[in-house]
């Protein structure tokens, strides 16, 4: 029967969670677009431009955070056979691509009026283009299965072979040359950035990661179902079977 | 009216700054219908496989 179990204590935290997430998210984003675009000064350097940072960097450290908890779940999922572990890294996948696609985009939107180029082959862009890249194989592999369950499997094992580009990323400003600027807010010293520019920042990024914790609990919620689904289809065809040919069609194992 | 089209014109870089905020509505509005369109499909086959599996049982 343990089939059908459902993760019953996930499921319930989850909604109970969840409005909390989106109510956070919505007031979150509001402020922050406020700020972000009435309420902050332009850059002495970059002018206007610099409110393409308030969708840029918020989505950048998404697609990294989110891939991290992909990876803490990948190894819960390898190493405990935890069943909501590895659903949460299919669900939270797509998101993690959302992100990395935004951030690639805004980045280019930015790179044109302040480099002069729309993209560079350097250490930070071709990382993130590689973290993107990585998400849509992982989404790819773990539907390519006719087993769900070795999908996740192999998915899981991607993810953990994958974290390698993590700190690549991360320190790419650092070990190579790159167009890109070192980290500004996240440096030891302190911010560089002034605190009418970290602010709109701050809660852009405490928007995005609230959107994401809702949408990822509803999309984990998701596959809970589907799993379910899928027994429930396999007990209905066992059934009708056992029902035309008694004795033939008996559970394998 | 002057101040509302020199804010949206955004010091000459309008074309970059409002297609970055356009991209991040497209992409989380695109997640967010995404994620409630197959969390409704789901559930509405979960409730009428539910619904025929407690038949079948009572039968």
């Amino acid at each position: 029967m343990h089939r059908f179990a459902n993760p019953a204590r996930f499921l319930r935290l989850s909604a109970a969670l969840r409005p909390w997430a989106l109510g956070v998210a919505l007031l979150t984003l509001l402020g922050g677009l406020w700020l972000a675009l009435f309420d902050s000064p332009p850059d002495y350097q970059q002018g206007e431009t610099v409110r393409i940072m308030y969708i840029h960097v918020p989505s950048a450290w998404m697609a990294m955070m989110v891939y991290s908890t992909m990876a803490v779940a990948s190894a819960v999922g390898l190493v405990w056979k935890h069943p909501v572990a590895e659903l949460y890294t299919k669900a939270a996948a797509p998101l993690g691509a959302g992100f990395t696609a935004l951030c690639l985009l805004s980045g280019s939107l930015w790179g044109q009026p302040m480099w002069g180029t729309w993209w560079v082959w350097d250490a930070r862009l071709t990382s993130v283009l590689i973290l993107f890249f990585i998400y849509l194989g992982y989404i790819v592999l773990v539907s390519a299965f006719d087993d769900p369950q070795r999908g996740l499997k192999a998915g899981a094992v991607l993810t953990l072979v994958g974290a390698v580009n993590l700190p690549i990323i991360k320190f790419s400003v650092d070990w190579w040359n790159t167009l890109h600027q070192p980290a500004s807010v996240m440096r030891l010293g302190g911010s560089a950035l002034d605190p009418a520019m970290l602010w709109p920042l701050l809660i852009m990024a405490v928007a995005f990661t609230a959107l994401f914790v809702w949408l990822v609990l509803l999309r984990t919620e998701t596959e809970i179902a589907e799993r379910r689904i899928r027994a429930l289809r396999l007990a209905t065809a066992m059934a009708a079977r056992r029902d035309e040919a008694p004795g033939l069609g008996q559970p394998v194992g | 009216m002057t101040g509302v089209s020199e804010y949206l014109a955004m010091g000459g870089y309008a074309a970059y700054v409002w297609t970055a905020y356009g991209a991040a509505v497209v992409v989380l509005v695109g997640l967010v219908a995404a994620t409630l369109a197959r969390r409704r499909s789901s559930q509405r086959s979960l409730e009428a496989l539910e619904q025929l599996r407690g038949r079948g049982r009572r039968a």
